[in-house]
């Protein structure tokens, strides 16, 4: 179970998130919505510590998250695997080489310098990409690839780290509609048949729905909205979009995924 | 009609009020700048002594000298001759005016030529492996620690500051006359030199892959083995390669305060006017110099093209 106390993250004076207070269950698949600014990017970078917080707690399962440094924090931000907007992938490495990163934390310093990895490690990888539909590919260089490849070289990597929690920034902003549907099922399915917990935000609401069971709602870093997705009613999602009552929030407008039929089209 | 002045334009009339007092301290700020560069140079003329007549007259005994050069004195006393000659051209060792007379020597310059540029490599590889590790300390984005940055900086500075002949002069000391000194003072400066360029291509890496393998718990080390050295290492070894040529040069000339090569050979000919040997020096250091820059400039081509 993850818990966050009063977590607040401030940039000079502007609080980019702003006492958060959640509890997460293990299993369970979060989307998080907001405008762009609400602190989306900056809860989930607070939660893997790639950022350190300004106030608050972070407690994993009794242990406070917050106070660990060192060989301590890495194993802690291996066990919170994070997918970025970006993937965030080096270019100039094969896939597989990206893939094997995700076991860096336990990886002897030497063998770091020489790059060297071990057939238990290879194998590994392979499984993962394999599991993505990305075995073939795993001798390309990574920018050699689209950005919906990109991204499930990206979630094999998570993988390979056998987190507990997949953080995922923004996962499909920077995709075409197929193949951020590619990179959904696979998260779900991640979430379901894995069991890891899996925190996703998220810029289109209609995928939020889709997909997770439970919606955080983000306004100016604050959470203003947390529970099923049949709570999200209009005077709701004014809160956290901001949205003046005339201009009424059209969901079709900021989605970019493609309704059924299309989709069974392209698949056939 | 006629065309109405455009300077009575009410806009323009507008832009004047609003901008002319600007515009005027632009122009006398540029007109005072260009005034201080007259100034400068002038002082530093009569400082330096640089006069334009000692220039003109100094000019024609360039060629003098240039003809010393390629002269040689068959037998002592007699009458200078040009250093080749067409019917003499492929004659032998002991046939004046025939390029085996001019390079007689070409099997000592050789050995020579070729200790030189093995002082470059040695030198460029070592100043290579330090700046390389260097580099990363004295990176701000990927140090948080400003004394670090700070630290390293400096000690690069003061490595490329020194001039290498100095500090050839300063390493014969130690570790006596011949090419070690000569090697460790290039090494040094190289250092410092590469060190500055590879901090600079740091600072330009993408900071996306760092953040990528921060964020699976890579160490410090990781990052930057991983996430910036695969990013950074055509442009290192490009400008390692380019250092490598200015090294050669160099390699030459701190042969002069004893440190071995080529350059400790042209000095004790420059000293004892043996002019025919500085000119065959000095053409096979040209051409030596030349043939490197060609071969390194395709090495660093192949190098950016695959960097595309």
């Amino acid at each position: 179970m993850l818990q966050l106390f009063d977590l607040s993250r401030l940039f000079g004076d502007k609080r980019a998130v702003d006492r958060v207070s959640l509890s997460i269950g293990d299993g369970e698949m979060i989307g998080i919505i907001g405008r762009s600014g609400a602190g989306k990017s900056t809860l989930l970078r607070l939660i893997n510590r790639l950022i350190d917080p300004s106030e608050g707690k972070i407690v994993f399962d009794g242990t406070d998250v917050t106070a660990l440094h060192g060989k301590e924090l890495r194993a802690w931000r291996a066990r919170t695997a994070m997918i970025f907007q970006q993937f965030n992938l080096v270019n100039r490495l094969d896939v597989l080489t990206n893939v094997m990163c995700g076991r860096l934390y336990e990886i002897p310093a030497p063998r770091v310098l020489l790059k060297w990895f071990t057939p238990t490690e290879r194998a590994l990888a392979i499984q993962a990409l394999e599991r993505l539909g990305m075995a073939d590919v795993a001798m390309n260089r990574a920018d050699a690839l689209s950005g919906g490849q990109q991204q499930r070289v990206a979630i094999a990597r998570a993988l390979m780290q056998r987190p507990k929690i997949l953080l995922a920034d923004e996962p499909i902003a920077s995709l075409d509609p197929l193949n951020a549907k590619l990179v959904m099922d696979a998260l779900a399915d991640i979430n379901r048949r894995d069991g890891i917990t899996v925190l996703t935000n998220l810029h289109t609401l209609d995928t939020a729905r889709t997909y997770c069971r439970r919606i955080i709602g983000m306004s100016a870093g604050r959470v203003v909205f947390d529970g099923a997705p049949e709570g999200l009613t209009e005077r709701v999602l004014c809160e956290i979009y901001g949205q003046s009552d005339q201009e009424a929030l059209d969901e079709r407008l900021t989605s970019t995924s493609l309704p059924a039929a299309a989709l069974a089209a392209l698949a056939g | 009609m006629t065309a109405l002045d455009p300077t009575g334009d009410p806009a323009y009339r507008l832009f004047q009020q609003r901008f002319g007092a600007l515009r005027r301290s632009r122009q006398t700020e540029s007109a005072l700048t260009v005034a201080a560069v007259i100034l400068l140079f002038v002082v530093a003329a009569v400082w330096t002594d640089f006069s334009p007549e000692k220039m003109v007259n100094g000019i024609p005994r360039i060629g003098e000298y240039f003809g010393k050069l390629f002269s040689i004195e068959p037998k002592r006393g007699a009458d200078p001759i040009a250093v080749l000659a067409l019917p003499h051209l492929f004659g032998g060792v002991k046939e004046p005016q025939s390029i085996a007379y001019w390079f007689y020597r070409i099997g000592t310059y050789a050995t020579l030529l070729w200790q030189t540029i093995e002082m470059a490599i040695l030198a460029t590889a070592i100043g290579f492996g330090a700046a390389f590790a260097l580099s990363f300390p004295a990176t701000r984005t990927f140090v948080g620690s400003r004394v670090i940055v700070f630290a390293t900086r400096r000690l690069l500075e003061v490595m490329r500051t020194i001039p290498q002949v100095v500090l050839a002069f300063i390493l014969v000391w130690p570790f006596g006359i011949g090419p070690l000194a000569g090697i460790l003072a290039i090494a040094i400066h190289t250092t410092g030199a590469l060190g500055k360029l590879f901090c600079e291509l740091n600072e330009n890496a993408d900071l996306r892959p760092v953040d990528g393998i921060r964020s699976v718990g890579g160490s410090w080390l990781a990052q930057i083995r991983f996430a910036v050295v695969p990013q950074v290492l055509p442009g290192f070894l490009s400008y390692a390669l380019l250092r490598f040529e200015i090294n050669v040069r160099s390699s030459t000339i701190i042969g002069f305060v004893g440190a071995g090569g080529i350059g400790q050979e042209l000095k004790r000919v420059i000293g004892f006017n043996i002019y025919e040997e500085v000119s065959a020096i000095v053409i096979l250091i040209l051409l030596i110099v030349a043939a490197i820059d060609l071969i390194s400039e395709q090495i660093r081509h192949r190098f950016i093209g695959a960097a595309a």
